[in-house]
């Protein structure tokens, strides 16, 4: 039997799910193993390296750069302040000073000898890592983060901008629905909206002035996301945007009904805390949005923690382009040969078989299991 | 690198393969009878990445495929096997390149961008990086900016240059400063030093590392500019594919396995390809111009008059960066491309939608139009680019130009001339899987526009990368492969440069000795194409009488006499003019476009009536 490979998205009603939280460097970690946490506790905290300025101070004093340790008032690894006299130049038997006032604060990093360049460096920067999701603490990397452990249900959408964001879901929308402005109320504060069809630029600017965390929707415009951040994206990488509101998009770009399966259980959860990330990287290391829901209940599904490896006759999968986008079905036949589409092209297909029962021929790269 | 004779004397099966940023490109070489020929393919999605992370699976999966349809067993638990006793399991010789993950990603340091910066991006470049950002002293950006931007980058890798030799030595050393204060992290491997190599002025050698070692994994090569009138980019060249291997390679998710199961070190994908490029170029002595159109970069190679100059245009790609490509050609440049009513806000969103789902493949033929239409595009800006650096090394004054002016423009031009490139190849995905063969000769047409007489060439499956890193073991099996099923002979293009002052005037009238005897004259009017059928293999006589404003390469108005090859395509007339002006009113471009790809046959013609009936 042939064997295919092609990953999709996670949409799981009840699995562990395992969060490490990494420090970007080395610094103290606040939690143990066995403490249980708030998505919004710190668990690790660290100062990372603040802006470093380069000024060539044998120049500005008149010296060469070697003679720069003698006419230092500083040396390397000392901290010095604005306004601080930094170096100092005598001529002339003592009768003219040239001197130099350090215009910053921050650690001297570098003298150099050949350049005659000084470096301060700002002082470092704290940066606070919360737990992001509620669970238990089930590892500690020394000095570094923590792992922690949920269960939860867990939905990945296809693509996402804004960061990680809290909030309780609440469903304003069927899944066909265009989203309008009359959708946004001031009830939907501090919410992760659900539901909709397509998101619009000025209704992700209500929402985001309304207080919104989150929105979770079918289809988004290139468009819309290009007028609401202001500039255009060219490759898919994102979560580092300066919003405050998170959106993902479940199926993609245009306006697109968001999948039964997910839809169903995101409104099963609706009025409960979850937690979300629209960071999507595409490139080099693939990271899809998400949306985690805790659970109460510790029973999983079967299907958790597994990893698709493969496609094989039965396989639920989604249609990813057109021209049957969105459409279910399971894997009816994978044949060796390769078949002629209607671009004339030559490719390796499957046949699915949709949900209304038709049997439709399209080439395997067009098709994501669904897991 | 040689491989023992043990090794390199009678192998019959070899297999390479190609870790692409989407695809893991598999194929099968096979001794048939006395010579090496293509057999089989297999490709696989590449698994760099989450959620599997390891490079090895997809290669599997690549070469399961080529299991199947070969009936022979290849892989075993640990890797690819390679044949000793047994001949019933295994290949004699495996191979890879690759590009996956983002392939190899380099930061430039130079003193001035025009001459050190240059040279730098040129030797990085040619050891088939992506450039991603070039930080000079001199580009007028205060120091703080310029340690910002190092700070925040991510590279594989930083090449560091500057002075000339024997020349004052500060600035080389103060650029070592900036690199050691904004102390960038490297993007695999949380743990490991920084690869940099220095290729600066040899006297500010020791005070370069004195500032460096500590911090950065240290490798010092020649200066790539010893003198401002020498470019000296292969010492450092060669310090990138071996630093590659060691630090970058190692580093990446699963290819410290696939570094095991390889025979000989992996090669970056545009190397490879690049390499193929340079053999024709060398072996024909002739002006080449390639391109590699991947998913994630378009890379260009040149051998002009035997200078080889390769550019790697990162972000514009037919997948990961497509979006990349409509944001730098715009959404007009790509609709001129598309010969049916197409909402610009819909254009935008299918092409978004291949960011996201990058794997993907056109089902219908309108997406497949909207692709090459892109791809058209995508050439044309990464011309653009290969021609900046495609240049005369600046800061070198030829003697007989002394007496020109400071900033004469003629020094820094681009030499690629198009009216003296004899042939134009492309590989990569899309190109290599246009399900009519005159659809990417369009594509290599429109995009790189090439003037007088030019041969085309396309790779038939992908695999000039597979062929560039066998021919690095055993460049006459890769020669013999590349010859006889890599290279595709489409046909050659004849295009006049220059335009008619009145667009009713004949552009050219051409006479063919047509390979049955006969003459065959045909008269162009300006903005007409043909197409005329001349198979593969056949050479015939031809004089062509152009336009007096017009020149083929004999002069303006001059006629050219010349011999003409065939291919798969023919010959393809293109009387629309150089450089290519396309109307601007939508509906007069859907007409025009659809009369050449009715011509040309480039597309199935009810379709193409079908988008004529709908204007």
């Amino acid at each position: 039997m042939s064997y295919a490979f092609t990953p999709g998205l996670s949409v799981t009603k009840s699995t562990m799910i395992r969060k490490k939280r990494i420090l970007p460097i080395p610094g103290d970690v606040h939690v143990k193993v066995g403490d249980t946490v708030v998505a919004e506790k710190i668990v690790a905290q660290t100062f990372v390296p603040n802006d470093i300025h380069m000024r060539p101070i044998s120049y500005i004093v008149g010296c060469e750069p070697y003679e720069l340790p003698k006419i230092m008032k500083f040396k390397q690894g000392d901290f010095i302040k604005e306004g601080d006299l930094m170096a100092e130049t005598k001529s002339f038997f003592g009768l003219f000073h040239t001197e130099h006032y350090s215009k910053y604060t921050g650690t001297i990093e570098l003298i150099s000898t050949v350049t005659g360049m000084v470096a301060v460096r700002e002082p470092p920067i704290s940066v606070h890592l919360t737990s992001y999701i509620p669970g238990k603490i089930i590892e500690v990397t020394e000095n570094l983060g923590v792992t922690i452990e949920t269960h939860a249900a867990y939905i990945q959408g296809i693509f996402g901008i804004g960061g990680e964001q809290q909030g309780e879901l609440m469903t304003i929308a069927e899944p066909d629905e265009v989203l309008t402005l009359d959708h946004i109320t001031k009830e939907c504060a501090g919410k992760i909206l659900v539901g909709g069809s397509l998101v619009t630029a000025d209704i992700l600017r209500k929402a985001s002035d309304f207080g919104v965390k989150g929105i979770v929707v079918g289809g988004l415009r290139r468009d819309d996301l290009n007028k609401y951040l202001g500039y255009e994206i060219g490759v898919a990488i994102t979560g580092q945007e300066d919003i405050n509101l998170t959106c993902i998009v479940t199926e993609g770009f245009g306006q697109m009904r968001m999948a039964g399966h997910i839809y169903t259980l995101l409104n099963s959860h609706n009025g409960k805390p979850a937690s979300i990330n629209g960071a999507t990287q595409i490139r080099a290391g693939v990271i899809r949005p998400e949306i985690i829901i805790p659970l109460q209940d510790t029973k999983t599904t079967s299907e958790d923690e597994t990893l698709t490896y493969g496609m094989v006759i039965g396989t639920r999968v989604r249609i990813i382009r057109q021209p049957y986008f969105g459409a279910l079905g399971s894997v009816a036949e994978l044949p060796i040969e390769l078949q002629v589409v209607e671009t004339e092209s030559h490719v390796r297909v499957l046949k699915v078989k949709l949900e209304d029962g038709s049997l439709v021929t399209v080439p395997r790269a067009n098709v994501e299991i669904m897991e | 690198m040689e491989l023992s004779d043990s090794k390199t004397n009678n192998l019959e099966i070899i297999l390479a393969t190609d870790c692409g940023s989407t695809t893991t490109k598999a194929r099968l070489f096979k001794k048939i009878g006395s010579e090496y020929r293509f057999v089989c393919t297999g490709e696989a999605p590449t698994t760099v990445e989450a959620p599997f992370e390891d490079v090895t699976m997809g290669v599997r999966n690549a070469v399961r495929e080529v299991e199947e349809l070969m009936g022979i067993k290849i892989l075993s638990e640990n890797g690819i096997q390679i044949r000793h006793s047994s001949k019933d399991r295994g290949v004699d010789l495996y191979v890879t390149t690759s590009s996956a993950g983002g392939g190899l990603q380099m930061m430039v340091f130079g003193l001035t961008k025009s001459i050190t910066g240059e040279s730098c991006e040129r030797a990085a470049l040619g050891g088939g990086a992506i450039v991603m950002d070039t930080v000079s002293l001199e580009d007028g950006e205060p120091i703080y900016k310029k340690i910002q931007r190092t700070r925040h980058l991510r590279p594989d890798m930083v090449l560091l240059s500057g002075g000339t030799d024997g020349g004052n030595i500060s600035d080389t050393v103060q650029a070592a400063e900036i690199l050691k204060v904004s102390n960038p992290q490297a993007r695999f491997g949380e743990s490991f030093s920084l690869p940099v190599i220095f290729a600066g002025n040899v006297s500010a050698r020791r005070p370069v590392e004195n500032t460096l070692k500590d911090s950065f994994s240290l490798k010092i090569v020649d200066n790539l500019r010893p003198s401002v009138e020498l470019e000296n980019t292969d010492p450092a060249r060669d310090a990138i594919q071996e630093l590659f291997m060691e630090h970058v390679m190692s580093h990446a998710p699963g290819y410290n396995n696939l570094m095991k199961w390889t025979d000989v070190p992996i090669m970056p994908t545009p190397r490879g390809e690049g390499t193929m490029f340079q053999t024709v170029a060398r072996m024909e002595r002739i002006n080449v111009i390639g391109v590699g159109l991947g998913g994630a970069t378009t890379n260009i190679y040149s051998t002009f008059d035997g200078k080889f100059v390769r550019t790697v245009s990162a972000n514009l790609g037919m997948s990961y960066s497509i979006c990349n490509v409509l944001r730098e050609a715009t959404l007009e440049n790509i609709l001129r491309w598309i010969p049916f009513p197409m909402d610009p806000t819909d254009l935008d969103d299918i092409l978004a939608n291949k960011m996201i789902r990058p794997t993907t493949i056109p089902h219908s033929l309108e997406e497949l139009i909207i692709e090459h239409a892109v791809a058209r595009e995508a050439l044309r800006l990464g011309l653009n680019h290969h021609k900046f650096l495609a240049r005369g090394l600046r800061g070198a004054i030829p003697k007989k130009l002394i007496e020109d002016t400071f900033g004469d423009s003629s020094l820094l031009a681009s030499y690629i001339d198009m009216l003296r490139v004899d042939l134009l190849g492309g590989t990569g995905g899309l190109l290599s899987h246009a399900p009519r063969r005159v659809q990417s000769s369009l594509m290599l047409i429109d995009g790189f526009q090439p003037e007088g007489v030019t041969r085309l060439i396309q790779d038939s499956v992908f695999m000039f990368p597979h062929l560039g890193v066998l021919s690095s073991v055993h460049p006459e099996i890769a020669y013999e492969v590349f010859d006889k099923d890599a290279v595709i002979r489409l046909g050659t293009c004849i295009a006049p440069k220059g335009r008619p002052e009145n667009e009713e005037e004949e552009m050219l009238s051409i006479e063919l000795h047509m390979p049955d005897g006969n003459i065959r004259t045909e008269n162009l009017i300006f903005g007409d194409m043909m197409r005329i059928p001349l198979a593969v293999g056949e050479v015939i006589d031809a004089k062509i009488n152009p336009h007096s404003k017009c020149d083929m390469g004999a002069g303006p108005g001059h006629e050219l006499t010349t011999r003409i090859e065939g291919g798969e395509v023919g010959i393809i007339i293109d009387a629309r003019g150089r450089p290519l002006v396309t109307p601007t009113d939508r509906e007069t471009m859907k007409r025009a476009l659809l009369k050449w790809l009715t011509h040309l046959q480039a597309y199935p013609e009810k379709n193409l009536k079908k988008y004529m009936e709908l204007i």
